[in-house]
């Protein structure tokens, strides 16, 4: 497999490109910026910054998912569970002890590593349909104990809130949205760096490989489970990550971030977008998250409200629309929003197509 | 080996003369393929409406392939016509429902399902179905016996006759037959030649064989296949009279084709590779 | 002594529920290959069905509830025959796409179903014989489960008659086996995916009037509780085994609630032993090896 040249046209689109957007959003903090209908206010203010900030990390959780998925092939109903191990250990680190933000931070991520490295070599041992089984298992697993409430710890039902002795004043309050924002957008530049780095490594191609033909890959020498395992623990791992940001940022942990339904939303925002497009998953999570937060707005419209039943009903629950986008994407849109920007691409320029990988 | 000779035997697109009214299968560059690789290349046959036409070629270059793209269980491309009408964008059921009887290599029977069933299940119409029941019965007493015994308990030669009887019970145009006689001891090869000619005389049959002995006693044309083309079409006694081409189709000596009627011996080795073959 | 007995009935009674669920994921799974997440909404129409016909004639008489029973069948057979007809099909082959299909039916079909009858439990009733107990052996076992477990008995008979008694039944058998091979004895199995998916939705429907029996409310989450532990016990029993599911809807099942009744974490015992049994024998108790 050999590493594919960076092109002039595919060195902008892959590194002078993302680096610009990256700069732009960084800056909106210090703009006023409205976008009527999508975005709250303009974007400087802290009901908008936080919107955004929840965008980006669900982006950044949304492209460790298209580690597992879109370039690994592994599809995974327990992705969730990193990502609440992530929220519901810095809150638990914080509760109990005296750790500052920095220390605990560190403690979860080592405990996180550790989750996934467990489950992981554990789930590896079988693939396809079995693989989805027994994550879903281990995620439902987490969710119990988080609901169950074992000696307080995980609050039940209600969450957790996060305790804030020990939490820098800087990112703490309504004020502070702004380092916030700054905060989740770092975690997405950061997933996205290290999603490019594996995928343009020498384990990304194998693991790419072995999505396609697994049989061929240890013909050659290549040792599937070991790369998957590499894989699935970095997904692990940059889903804890992002799930302290979104601590933080929530200033809670609920037990929806552990849910089956949870890990399902992400599998749906990385399909919307487009699987195997790092592109697509973030695309996907940005769209998903706002209609998320902005549909519940349409729903108690007045324009809304004065439709009869039939129409009222289906527009003001946000969950069937997307679901009902997802079905219409699947059916008829296979390769997602990414998908359907290629072909409009392809249709004007005649130039060399970016390298795409296959679902 | 010369490159020169696999030309003369080679074949020409369309060069098959004109396709006559008595063949019930044509067949015009036919390819396929399975996860992503070729199998079949460019296959052009056809197949008259009387009579065994025996598909012959070493292992591996896309016989058992050939006829499951005919079937439509593989991805293909190309032409297939069915007595005059196209079949080559159809669903494999359509297909099979025109009237083609299909025994695949590894004959696939349903274990789970005794005898009878599986041969309940493989009747297209139930009146032919209680009419070919006799002539079934007549072939495969063994059968009858074992109605309700499970299929997967069966003996391999005793699978090969349930398979056998499942493309019989039905009013087909065309058998397609892949290499019944596989992994058969000598007495079992010879019941399902018997069965196979008495067959013969009332539907054509496109027979896979790399059993020479079996080919020479039932095929009229063979055609033969090397890595995914047909390099070789006409009179079966006129290829199987002559060694020296047997040798060089097939990699194998034709007399030992007649010493070892079912013996792995006269599986041919896997061949050379294409830039051999073509120099 | 008493106490064994009361965990016995009321976990076979469980089992019975998770059977109603299981039966129909396994045979879809067996005979399509697809892993059909929309079950659970099966489920819950049915449940919601049966209500609503129950409330109509009479919800304490018997009537009202075996009407309800029939109501729930027909209308989960109706929308599981629908779902397939209308998106399933279109993805012939592609199983990744039918898997997700399903998936994003089961998210807006919950969501839709909020709207309509709002996300909170609705207390319902039924007969009051439901209601009460009976003495077994020193144990008050509530009345409902033998009914669940009569009916889900019932169901697993009769589905074992449909696959060895009709043409269909045999189709499926032989589908679930090799499906590329019916097809190339000329018969369109595309059919009988519709009748497995009808099959399996009616098992569901009546499941969902049982469990709201059982559990004493219709939500719109019902289908979706019960579906995670119908997949588990379909994964365990062996997806495409129909006897597979019903052994293991009643082993798990007892095992949830003895180990909930000692420790109070039943639902993590059962988790937990899904994924031992998947890395001791992937293809389940008595499956096939995986596709």
């Amino acid at each position: 497999m050999s590493r594919p040249t960076l092109t002039p046209a595919s060195a902008v689109v892959t590194v002078v490109v993302p680096v610009v957007v990256a700069v732009v959003l960084a800056c909106l903090p210090l703009l006023a910026i409205q976008v009527p209908g999508v975005l709250p206010g303009p974007t400087y203010t802290p009901g908008t910054l936080h919107v955004l900030a929840l965008c980006w990390l669900v982006a950044a959780l949304a492209l460790s998912y298209h580690l597992l998925f879109g370039l690994a092939g592994l599809m995974s109903f327990g992705h969730a569970l990193y990502f609440a191990a992530g929220a519901y250990g810095l809150a638990i680190v914080l509760q109990h002890t005296e750790l500052p933000l920095l220390g605990a931070a560190a403690v979860v991520l080592v405990g996180g590593v550790v989750l996934a490295h467990v489950i992981g070599a554990i789930s590896l041992r079988v693939t396809g349909i079995s693989f989805a089984m027994v994550t879903l298992a281990f995620a439902q697993a987490g969710n119990v104990l988080v609901r169950r409430n074992p000696g307080g710890a995980t609050g039940g039902e209600e969450g957790l809130a996060l305790r804030t002795d020990h939490v820098p004043d800087a990112l703490v309050g309504v004020l502070h949205t702004r380092n916030l924002y700054w905060l989740a957008l770092a975690v997405l530049v950061g997933t996205y760096l290290v999603v490019l780095w594996v995928e343009r490594s020498r384990a990304g191609h194998v693991a790419a490989a072995t999505r396609e033909n697994e049989v061929r890959v240890r013909v050659i020498g290549g040792r599937p489970y070991a790369v998957r395992l590499l894989v699935f623990v970095l997904a692990a791992t940059l889903a804890t990550v992002t799930g302290m940001a979104y601590l933080l940022l929530q200033s809670g942990a609920v037990p929806r971030a552990s849910s089956a339904d949870f890990t399902l939303t992400l599998l749906v925002m990385v399909v919307l977008g487009g699987v195997g497009s790092r592109w697509g998953a973030i695309v996907g999570a940005v769209v998903y998250t706002l209609l998320d937060q902005r549909l519940g707005e349409l729903a108690s419209s007045d324009a809304v409200a004065a439709l009869p039943a039939v129409l009222r009903v289906p527009l003001s629950e946000p969950m069937f629309l997307l679901g009902t986008c997802f079905v219409l994407v699947v059916l008829f849109l296979p390769g997602g929003i990414a998908g359907l920007a290629q072909r409009l691409a392809r249709r004007r320029a005649v130039g060399p197509t970016p390298e795409r990988m296959a679902a | 080996m010369s490159a020169h000779d696999t030309a003369v035997d080679g074949q020409r697109p369309a060069d098959d003369g004109p396709s006559s009214a008595d063949d019930v299968l044509e067949v015009r560059h036919l390819s396929a393929r399975i996860a992503g690789q070729t199998v079949v290349e460019d296959v052009s046959f056809t197949v008259p409406a009387r009579g065994v036409t025996a598909v012959l070629g070493r292992n591996g270059v896309g016989k058992t392939s050939t006829l499951r793209a005919i079937l439509g269980l593989v991805e293909r491309q190309g032409e297939i016509v069915l007595g005059g009408t196209r079949i080559d964008g159809e669903r494999t059921d359509r297909i099979v429902r025109r009237g083609i009887g299909y025994v695949p290599e590894d004959r696939e029977v349903f274990a789970g399902l005794t005898v009878a069933e599986n041969l309940r299940l493989a009747e297209r119409d139930a009146r032919v179905g209680a009419a070919r029941r006799e002539l079934v019965a007549g072939l495969f007493p063994d059968l009858v016996q074992r109605a309700g015994q499970r299929a997967g308990t069966l003996s391999g030669g005793q699978q090969q006759m349930v398979s056998l009887a499942r493309a019989l019970l039905n009013d087909n145009r065309l058998l397609l037959v892949d290499e019944p006689t596989k992994g058969l001891a000598p007495r079992l090869v010879a019941e399902v030649a018997d069965a196979l000619a008495e067959a013969a005389e009332r539907v054509p049959i496109l027979l896979v064989e790399q059993n020479l002995e079996v080919v020479d006693r039932l095929a009229e044309r063979v055609v033969v296949i090397d890595a995914g083309r047909v390099v070789h079409t006409g009179p079966a006694r006129d290829l199987l009279d002559d060694p020296a081409r047997v040798q060089r189709l097939l990699g194998v000596h034709a007399e030992t084709a007649a010493d070892d009627p079912g013996d792995t011996i006269t599986r041919a080795p896997a061949g050379p590779t294409t830039e051999e073959v073509t120099g | 002594m008493s106490t064994v007995v009361l965990l016995l009935v009321t976990g076979v009674g469980l089992g019975a529920l998770y059977f109603l669920v299981a039966s129909g994921l396994s045979l879809i799974y067996g005979l399509m290959g697809v892993l059909n997440f929309a079950h659970g909404s099966f489920l819950t129409l049915g449940a919601f069905a049966g209500w609503a016909v129950a409330r109509a004639v009479g919800t304490t008489s018997w009537a009202g509830f075996a009407l309800a029973l029939l109501a729930g069948a027909i209308v989960g057979a109706l929308v599981a025959a629908l779902t397939e007809l209308l998106l399933v099909r279109r993805l012939y082959e592609r199983h990744i796409e039918q898997v997700l299909v399903t998936v994003g039916l089961s998210l807006a079909s919950v969501a839709l179903f909020e709207g309509i009858w709002g996300p909170d439990p609705e207390f319902i009733t039924g007969p009051a014989w439901l209601d009460s107990t009976t003495s077994l052996l020193g144990a008050h076992v509530p009345n409902d489960r033998f009914v669940v477990i009569a009916v889900a008995a019932a169901v697993l008979g009769g589905i074992v008659l449909f696959l060895r008694r009709t043409r269909y039944g045999l189709i499926i058998r032989a589908g679930v086996e090799n499906r590329a091979m019916v097809t190339a004895l000329g018969i369109d199995v595309r059919k009988a995916f519709t009748v497995v998916f009808a099959v399996g939705g009616a098992a569901a429907g009546l499941g969902g009037v049982l469990a709201s029996q059982y559990f004493g409310y219709v939500s719109p989450h019902l289908g979706g509780s019960l579906l995670i532990f119908a997949f588990i016990v379909t994964v365990i029993g062996g997806l495409g085994s129909l006897a597979g599911a019903a052994v293991a809807s009643v082993v798990v099942a007892v095992l949830q609630q003895v180990a909930n009744y000692y420790w109070g974490y039943g639902d993590l015992v059962v988790v937990l032993l899904l994924a031992v049994v998947l890395l001791v024998r992937p293809s389940g108790l008595m499956g096939r090896s995986a596709r």
